[in-house]
């Protein structure tokens, strides 16, 4: 579905992600783990158009949309949240989503209408007349995910929505995405809550400095030698092979 | 000569050179308005509006500081600056810190608001009518052979390069300077370093006030003071500031004298009302392909 | 949020009040007063669709009022055409002027302070175009159009003031009130329809906007034309009533001041905010004038400085303005009501 080849993303001399490819089949969810600042919310942003691309290219549904612009690209199918969450502060919660549902549906009453069952589907439902500026953050969070979803989109791009969030809270997001993914939505994922990778995607790529340094199922890639390495640093897959011979 | 199609008047070299002599004397008055208005915008990143409004205000304690006790508008300074800091101090802490919830916008109403307060206040207190302030060296001057300069334009011109290096100075010498740039650069950074934020933006608010009531008293010998003449130097030293670069000492120095030049040379060419579409063009045009101006950063 | 029934009785009664106004009130002078409160709440309106709604605060909404009422005047000054065709065109001028400005605004990405800036700049370009191009606009000393004595052609020139005794009376301020309630119906079409919700959706954060599928800058676009539209109805309602226009009127910041005044006094992106701000500063200036102008002497300049400080005072305390204040006031009365209830 989603097919991104050897994206190459620069600021100035700083190259933040360094020909990155990776690819999204129907109907799965993957996730995009790394340390911090390993350029994951760029390559999203250039992903979805927010950033243009120095390099590379990005195909959804076999269609060319490298450099397209973000709201082209919603209209596409393909629709993103944000890490630091943007609720419309100023209108409510219902109307947050109303936003999203106007995407597709020109009607008002229609959109409204949406916009309420989605806000049912986050677990919403009773919080639609409140003003989005004054939500918690898990509401926020949710919120943020009800707007997208309320695109109606094929796929989902969800930039870190559990941090910030509570055991109990995450545990419910985790119930929600699935719940998303059965009803058809295909979703790409970056997480730092590691059960919460572990627990949802079929599969996983790691990038560390710009680059994509490993890909596999969530279990192959605890095991990564590198990708131990790129969080814990240099030596430590050696360390804790030596010590988990030891306890053994 | 002709210029898309409208023919121009032709002029000899020595009138369009006389013509541009006079934009710099013309440019360092700019200049100096502006310097407040750049070194309020560089520190709290804001567009003060009122700008012109302290002109006036300051202008017209100028003029009353003259007519009343015969202080001379040079003279003058020592008593305005002061106390032109002071107002502006007030003004920010009590009134447009108090209104502006973070937003760039609603702090640019603030002021807006508060120029209309202010002139409209000198409007009813002073009325409409057009006062001047008369020295009697007020047509002394020299002959430059293609330009004739007074003395108080040559005043002007001493006036805002020495601001504007006195400022410079400032900001680079004292602790207070430090702590302006300190703010200025990392408001975060320095609020948790222990430095008082609100007073720092005060005092700049301050400073920005006092540098403008110093340009009051040097303009007062060749500008009449009335309640709307902060609303012509407003956004000319808008435009100044824009061109040289939000926040920019140097900028609002160099912009103030391109401005000064572009507006004499097109009042030339344009005619005396014409002209002064320069302006608003020049304004136009750096904020749509160089907001960062001349000098700036970033915006 | 005031229940959607009593928002309902309210309009009705409001509209009811404005359209039998001139059978009730026989004194002039408070004719006079309430059609200028309804003016500035056309300029208002007409700002609020774009700062209220759409958060672009422009600082040079004369812009289109005063080009409309230019392209109002000269048309019917140069070629002697009907006012009623002219009108038309007055209008397109305004939302081209806007559609100029707003293309140009957007495109290159101005925000905030910024487009607030630039429109004051073009604002002050038009002033000075409108000052130096003598032989087009008469210059400084504008245009005056020519009074229409014929009883016979009250309607055919858009000018009342032969007209029979009702409309000599009451035709100027139908013909405001007709422009306000287009601006209502504008406004209110905002609140429940996709464009409105995007609008504010591009006024709240445009990059979660364009998230969603918005294309802001077009968004942007249709809304300085729509504002342009409804503002430029103010600046023809100026022209067949006064008969006059200068550059000062047309594009000093007089006009802007006055439309963001009420806007944002009364509340912005709200339906009634306009004219409540507008009712507002016009009783206060009117009850300025009577007390202090009696201390003091009749002597220009009190009611600006009061507006000056009431804008401070909203922007810093009341940040969703008058209608704000009217909500919380309400919550309050209908809380007490069910505690009494219960």
């Amino acid at each position: 579905m989603l097919e991104v080849s050897s994206l190459t993303k620069r600021f100035g001399g700083l190259v933040a992600v360094n020909g990155a490819s990776l690819h999204v089949e129907k109907g799965e969810i993957v996730s995009l783990i790394g340390p911090n600042g390993a350029g994951k919310t760029t390559l999203f942003a250039s992903i979805a158009g927010f950033l243009k691309p120095n390099g590379g290219k990005v195909t959804l549904d076999g269609q060319d949309i490298t450099g397209r612009q973000p709201h082209e690209i919603c209209l596409r199918g393909m629709v993103r949240t944000f890490q630091v969450v943007k609720p419309f502060a100023g209108l409510t919660v219902r109307e947050n989503i109303a936003v999203g549902a106007h995407t597709r549906i020109a009607n008002r009453t229609e959109a409204l209408e949406l916009a309420a069952q989605v806000a049912e589907r986050v677990g919403m439902g009773r919080r639609l007349d409140q003003s989005a500026g004054d939500l918690t953050v898990a509401g926020r969070k949710r919120l943020e995910l009800a707007r997208a979803l309320a695109t109606q989109p094929k796929l989902l791009l969800l930039d870190e929505v559990m941090a910030g969030l509570n055991a109990t809270e995450i545990l419910e997001i985790v119930e929600i995405i699935q719940g998303i993914r059965e009803s058809g939505v295909t979703i790409l994922l970056i997480e730092h809550v590691m059960q919460a990778v572990m627990k949802l995607s079929d599969r996983a790529y790691v990038l560390n400095y710009g680059e994509i340094i490993a890909e596999g199922s969530p279990a192959e890639i605890a095991h990564d030698p590198d990708v131990i390495e790129a969080y814990l640093g240099h030596g430590a897959a050696e360390r804790m092979k030596a010590a988990g011979g030891a306890d053994a | 000569m002709d210029f898309l199609g409208i023919s121009l008047p032709s002029y000899s070299f020595d009138t369009v050179f006389g013509s541009a002599i006079s934009g710099v004397f013309l440019g360092a008055i700019y200049a100096l308005v502006a310097l407040g208005l750049t070194l309020i915008y560089g520190v709290l990143h804001i567009i003060n509006f009122a700008h012109g409004s302290l002109l006036m205000l300051a202008m017209y304690a100028v003029f009353f500081l003259w007519s009343g006790l015969g202080v001379d508008p040079y003279l003058a300074m020592l008593i305005v600056v002061p106390g032109g800091f002071c107002f502006g101090y007030l003004l920010q802490r009590s009134v447009i810190g108090r209104a502006s919830h973070g937003r760039d916008e609603i702090i640019l109403l603030a002021t807006l608001g508060v120029s209309i307060a202010l002139e409209n206040f000198a409007l009813f207190a002073f009325s409409a009518n057009e006062r001047n302030v008369q020295v009697p060296y007020d047509f002394d001057g020299i002959d430059l052979g293609f330009v004739y300069v007074v003395w108080p334009q040559v005043a002007a011109l001493a006036g805002s390069l020495l601001i504007t290096a006195a400022l410079w100075a400032f900001m680079k010498f004292t602790d207070t300077g430090k702590a302006i740039r300190a703010v200025a650069k990392e408001r975060q950074g320095a609020r948790l370093m222990g430095i008082n934020v609100e007073h720092i933006f005060a005092v700049s608010f301050g400073i920005g006030t006092a540098c403008v009531a110093a340009a009051a008293s040097l303009l007062a010998p060749t500008y009449a003071v009335f309640p709307q003449v902060g609303y012509l130097f407003v956004l000319i030293a808008f435009t100044v500031v824009v061109l040289g670069g939000m926040g920019s000492f140097v900028g609002a120095l160099v912009g103030g004298l391109i401005i000064g030049v572009t507006e004499q040379i097109g009042r030339l060419y344009l005619g005396e009302s014409l002209g002064l579409i320069t302006i608003s063009a020049i304004f136009i045009l750096i904020l749509l392909f160089r907001p960062t101006g001349l000098f700036g950063q970033r915006l | 949020m005031i229940d959607v029934r009593t928002q309902r009785i309210g309009w009705a009664i409001l509209i009811a009040a404005l359209l039998a106004a001139p059978f009730a009130i026989s004194s002039g002078r408070w004719m006079e007063f309430i059609e200028l409160t309804l003016f500035a709440a056309l300029l208002g309106q007409g700002w609020n669709i774009l700062g209220g709604y759409g958060g672009q605060y422009s600082f040079g909404h004369a812009l289109f009022f005063g080009t409309a009422a230019y392209i109002q005047a000269l048309l019917q000054f140069k070629l002697g055409w009907s006012p009623w065709v002219t009108l038309w065109f007055a209008i397109a001028g305004a939302v081209a002027v806007g559609a100029f400005v707003g293309f140009l605004s957007f495109r290159y990405g101005l925000r905030g302070s910024y487009f607030a800036l630039v429109t004051l700049a073009f604002a002050e370009a038009f002033h000075v175009l409108a000052r130096s191009l003598v032989s087009v606009t008469g210059g400084g000393s504008g245009i005056q159009l020519s009074l229409n004595q014929d009883p016979e052609m009250a309607i055919a020139s858009f000018q009342f003031t032969f007209a029979g005794p009702f409309l000599a009376e009451a035709g100027y301020y139908y013909v405001i009130l007709f422009c306000l309630l287009i601006g209502f119906a504008v406004t209110g079409w905002l609140n429940h329809s996709r464009f409105g919700a995007q609008l504010q959706a591009v006024r709240e954060d445009e990059d979660a906007a364009e998230a969603l599928g918005i294309n802001a800058f077009r968004v942007k676009m249709r809304a300085i034309c729509l504002s342009a539209a409804v503002t430029s109805l103010a600046g023809i309602y100026y022209v067949q009533k006064f008969l006059f226009v200068d550059p000062g009127i047309a594009y000093g910041p007089g006009k802007s001041v006055e439309a963001l005044f009420a806007a944002i006094i009364g509340g912005l992106g709200t339906v009634i905010g306009p004219l409540l701000g507008s009712a507002f500063i016009h009783i206060v200036g009117e009850f300025a004038k009577e007390t202090i102008g009696a201390m003091l002497g009749d002597r220009p300049g009190v009611d600006l400085i009061l507006f000056g400080i009431i804008l401070v005072l909203i922007l810093a305390y009341m940040p969703r303005g008058l209608v704000g204040l009217a909500e919380v006031i309400w919550k309050r009365l209908s809380a007490r009501k069910e505690a009494g209830d219960a």
